[in-house]
C-alpha cells in the first residue's frame, strides 16, 4: 500500500470520529489535537479505526508518532512493511 | 481477589505527614484557628494571589521556582522548559493586574480565559485575583456554543485567548456580547491581530511590574467556575477569596504537600481541579509545581515524573486507566524503564477510582492512589484518603477536619431531609454548610442556588454510603448529569444543540459506560416528519454537535428512535432510556405516558 493510500485511510478513519472536519482543509503536517481540538477519546477512537481498517497493532507508546495525518501515514507505512506481508490486512 | 484495605509503608527520608492523627485533629478543629496559617493582607483583608505568591517573597522563597512550564515541543527556547520564580510570578501578575486597571475593568468584573496550559493562563489567573477582579477559566476544547453560553452568563468583560481559538469560537458571535470589551491574544504578532483585539504580550510589557494588589475582603467574589445540571443552562458557581483557606489546608492535609515538594496536578485549569489544585494550593504551600502543555501521553508522563523528580502527583481515573493499558500489575512493561523513586504521594479525583486502579498504583508505581471527592460547588477537597490512614480501595475516604458530611434522604413530598445513620445504606451525600470554600451562589440564579440546600444541609446530588468505619463510598448520581473523563456534562446543553438541527424533533443525551472515560455521551434522537434516518444524517448530526459543542461535550455516538419515552408532563425519561440501553431493570415507570418506538 502506498503512503498516499495510507494517508487517505487515515483521513477516512479521522472523519468517522470527527465528521465536523469534513470540508476543512487539513494540512498534512497539522497537529490534529492542537489545531482541530481532538481530545484523548477522539484520538483513541481514531487509532482503533486505523487498527480495524489495516489490522495493524499500534502500541500506546507509539501514539505520539501519529500527531498529524502525514506522520500517521509514515508510521503506518513502516509498521506495515515491518509486519512483512499484506496477508494480515483486513479490508481497506 | 483485591485487598479490602491497604496498610501503607512509610519510607525513611519522607517529611512527617501534615496530618498525622486524623481523629485528634478532627476533634479539636476550628476554622478560626486554621486561618492563622494564612498571612492576610498587610492592612487587613484577604487575597488569594497574595497568599499564593506575594507572601513568599518575605519568607525567603522569592527566587525559588514556583512554576516549571513544559512546552508541548521540546525544540523551543530553553529546551521547551521555562521556569517562573515566585518573584517573577509576583511581577507578571502585577503587570496583568495593572493592565486591568488601565483597561478600565472594574472590581468584581469577570476576566475569562480560553487557553491551553500556557504561561499566560497562570499570569492571567493570578493577576486577575490580585486586582480583585474575578477569574473564570474555560476549557479550551469547548466549542463556540459552550463558550458563548458561559461568557454570556458570566457577563465577561475581558477574554484572554489565542488567535486560533478566538477566530474559531468567539469572533463569529462577538457582536452579540457588546459588554465583552477587551480581547487579548497570546503569541499573536501585531500585524496578525484580528480587528477588535489587543496583543496580550505587548499590553503586559507596557504595564508596571509592581503593585496592583487590591484590598479584597474574605467574602469578595474571586472565581467563577461553570458546572452543569440536568436541566437548564450551565451554572456559574461563585467562589470568594476566603476559599484559599481550604485550598491551603487541603493542599497540606489531603495531598500532604510540603514546601520542598515537586508537585504535578494534571488537571486543566478549565475545570475546577486545575484551578484549586493546579494553581492555588501548591503555590500557597510554597512548593514547585509542574505544568505540562501537552495532552496525555503515557511515555511523556512517565518521563516527566522521572525527569522532574515529581514527589506528589494528583491526577484522574481516566488518565490512570490509560496508563493501566501499557503496564499491568504482573508486567510493568515500559514503566520499569523509568526511575519513579522520588514519588512520595499519589492522589486521584474526578470520579471514583476503581479499586483496581488504587492497587495498580501500589504494584506498578510503588504507591497506592489516594482517592478523594469534591465538586465545583465545594471549591476544595471535602472527603479524602489521607496519608496517615489506611486506604480502602474504592472508597473516597473520610471528611476533611472541619467538614461535617452525612448520608441523607430527602422526602420527595414534604422536602424534609433526614440523616441516615445505618452503615452502608445508600442515600444522598450532604455537607453541613460553613466551610470557607463553599460556593456563595450561582451567578444571577438565586433560585437554583436555594435548591441545593434543605434542612440545614448542602445536598451534593451524589449518592453514596458510609461504612461502619466512617469511610464514604460513591454509589451514583442522583440526577441525569453525565460524567465523562471526570467532567460533568449537562444533558440539556447537548440536547438543546441537537434540537437546533433542522432534522431533529426531540433528543435525549445519556451517559453510557466506557472503560477509559468512565462514561461517554450518547444521544438518541427522533426526527421531524419528512426526514429519514441514514448514515449520512447521523454523521451530519455528529458534525453539527461537535462543531457547536466541541469534543469534550458533544456525543460520541447517536442513534435514531421514532419516539422518545416521556412522562405525562412531557419530560423525556433519560433514566429509562439509559436502563434500556444497558439492559438494566427499568425501575419505576409509573409516570411513563408515551413510550419509545
Amino acid at each position: 500500500m502506498t503512503r498516499d493510500e495510507l494517508g487517505k485511510i487515515a483521513l477516512t478513519a479521522l472523519l468517522d470520529v470527527a465528521p465536523d472536519l469534513a470540508g476543512e482543509s487539513i494540512p498534512e503536517d497539522a497537529d490534529l489535537r492542537e489545531t482541530f481540538d481532538l481530545d484523548s477519546m477522539d484520538f483513541l477512537n481514531w487509532v482503533a479505526g486505523l487498527h480495524r481498517r489495516l489490522g495493524v497493532d499500534i502500541p500506546e507508546p507509539d501514539y505520539p508518532r501519529l500527531r498529524s495525518l502525514g506522520a500517521a501515514a509514515d508510521y503506518l507505512a513502516v509498521r506495515l512493511s515491518a509486519e512483512g506481508s499484506d496477508g494480515d490486512l483486513k479490508g481497506g | 481477589m483485591l485487598p479490602q484495605i491497604i496498610h501503607k509503608a512509610e519510607s525513611a527520608g519522607w517529611p512527617a505527614p501534615n496530618l498525622a492523627d486524623y481523629a485528634a485533629v478532627c476533634s479539636d478543629f476550628s476554622w478560626e484557628r486554621a486561618r492563622s496559617a494564612l498571612r492576610g493582607l498587610p492592612y487587613g483583608g484577604l487575597n488569594i494571589a497574595f497568599e499564593a505568591v506575594e507572601r513568599h517573597l518575605e519568607d525567603g522563597l522569592a527566587d525559588k521556582v514556583a512554576i516549571r512550564w513544559l512546552a508541548r515541543e521540546s525544540d523551543g527556547p530553553g529546551g521547551g522548559t521555562r521556569d517562573f520564580t515566585y518573584r517573577e510570578l509576583a511581577a507578571l501578575s502585577s503587570r496583568f493586574a495593572n493592565l486591568l486597571g488601565h483597561l478600565g475593568v472594574s472590581p468584581r468584573e469577570r476576566v475569562f480565559t480560553l487557553l491551553g496550559r500556557v504561561p499566560a493562563l497562570y499570569i492571567t489567573a493570578l493577576g486577575t485575583l490580585k486586582a480583585g477582579r474575578v477569574f473564570s477559566p474555560l476549557f479550551s476544547a469547548f466549542g463556540p456554543g459552550p463558550v458563548k453560553a458561559r461568557m454570556e452568563i458570566g457577563d465577561a468583560r475581558v477574554l484572554v485567548s489565542t488567535r486560533n481559538h478566538y477566530l474559531r469560537k468567539v469572533a463569529p458571535w462577538r457582536a452579540e456580547l457588546p459588554r465583552l470589551r477587551h480581547v487579548l491574544l497570546v503569541d499573536c504578532p501585531a500585524d496578525a491581530l484580528p480587528e477588535g483585539t489587543l496583543s496580550f504580550d505587548d499590553a503586559l510589557a507596557a504595564s508596571a511590574d509592581t503593585g496592583g494588589l487590591a484590598p479584597t475582603q474574605a467574602g469578595d467574589m474571586a472565581l467563577l467556575h461553570f458546572t452543569s445540571g440536568t436541566t437548564g443552562r450551565p451554572k456559574g458557581a461563585v467562589h470568594v477569596h476566603e476559599a484559599v483557606l481550604v485550598h491551603h489546608l487541603t493542599g497540606r492535609y489531603a495531598l500532604d504537600l510540603h514546601q520542598d515538594d515537586v508537585y504535578w496536578c494534571t488537571a486543566d485549569p478549565g475545570w475546577v481541579t486545575g484551578t484549586s489544585y493546579g494553581i492555588i494550593a501548591p503555590l500557597c504551600v510554597g512548593a514547585t509545581m509542574i505544568v505540562d502543555e501537552a495532552e496525555l501521553d503515557p511515555a511523556r508522563w512517565l518521563g516527566i515524573l522521572q525527569d522532574q523528580r515529581v514527589t506528589v502527583w494528583y491526577t484522574a481515573p481516566t488518565a490512570i486507566r490509560m496508563l493501566m493499558k501499557i503496564a499491568s500489575r504482573d508486567d510493568p512493561g515500559m514503566v520499569a524503564d523509568y526511575d519513579l523513586s522520588r514519588l512520595r504521594f499519589l492522589a486521584s479525583v474526578g470520579e471514583p477510582l476503581n479499586p483496581e486502579g488504587v492497587i495498580w498504583g501500589r504494584d506498578v508505581l510503588g504507591l497506592p492512589f489516594h482517592d478523594n471527592w469534591w465538586q465545583t460547588e465545594t471549591g476544595g477537597i471535602m472527603i479524602a484518603n489521607y496519608r496517615c490512614m489506611d486506604i480502602k480501595p474504592g472508597s473516597m475516604g473520610k471528611p476533611l477536619p472541619g467538614v461535617e458530611a452525612a448520608i441523607v434522604q430527602r422526602d420527595p413530598h414534604t422536602g424534609t431531609v433526614s440523616v441516615i445513620d445505618t452503615p452502608d445504606t445508600p442515600g444522598e451525600l450532604a455537607l453541613k454548610p460553613g466551610w470557607p470554600s463553599m460556593f456563595r451562589g450561582y451567578l444571577n440564579e438565586p433560585g437554583r442556588y436555594a435548591e441545593c440546600f434543605a434542612g440545614g444541609w448542602y445536598l451534593s446530588g451524589d449518592l453514596a454510603r458510609r461504612d461502619a468505619d466512617g469511610y464514604f463510598h460513591f454509589v451514583g448520581r442522583a440526577d441525569d448529569v453525565i460524567k465523562s473523563a471526570g467532567h460533568l456534562i449537562g444533558p440539556f446543553e447537548v440536547e438543546s444543540t441537537l434540537m437546533e438541527h433542522a432534522a431533529v424533533a426531540e433528543a435525549a443525551a445519556i451517559g453510557i459506560p466506557e472503560p477509559t472515560a468512565g462514561e461517554i455521551v450518547k444521544a438518541l434522537v427522533a426526527l421531524k416528519p419528512g426526514f429519514v434516518q441514514s448514515e449520512d444524517l447521523r454523521r451530519d448530526l455528529l458534525a453539527h454537535a461537535r462543531k457547536r459543542l466541541g469534543p469534550a461535550v458533544a456525543p460520541r455516538s447517536i442513534d435514531f428512535r421514532a419516539n422518545l419515552p416521556k412522562t405525562r408532563s412531557g419530560k423525556i425519561m433519560r433514566r429509562l432510556l439509559r436502563a434500556r440501553e444497558l439492559g438494566l431493570p427499568e425501575g419505576d415507570i409509573s409516570t411513563l405516558e408515551s413510550d419509545e418506538r
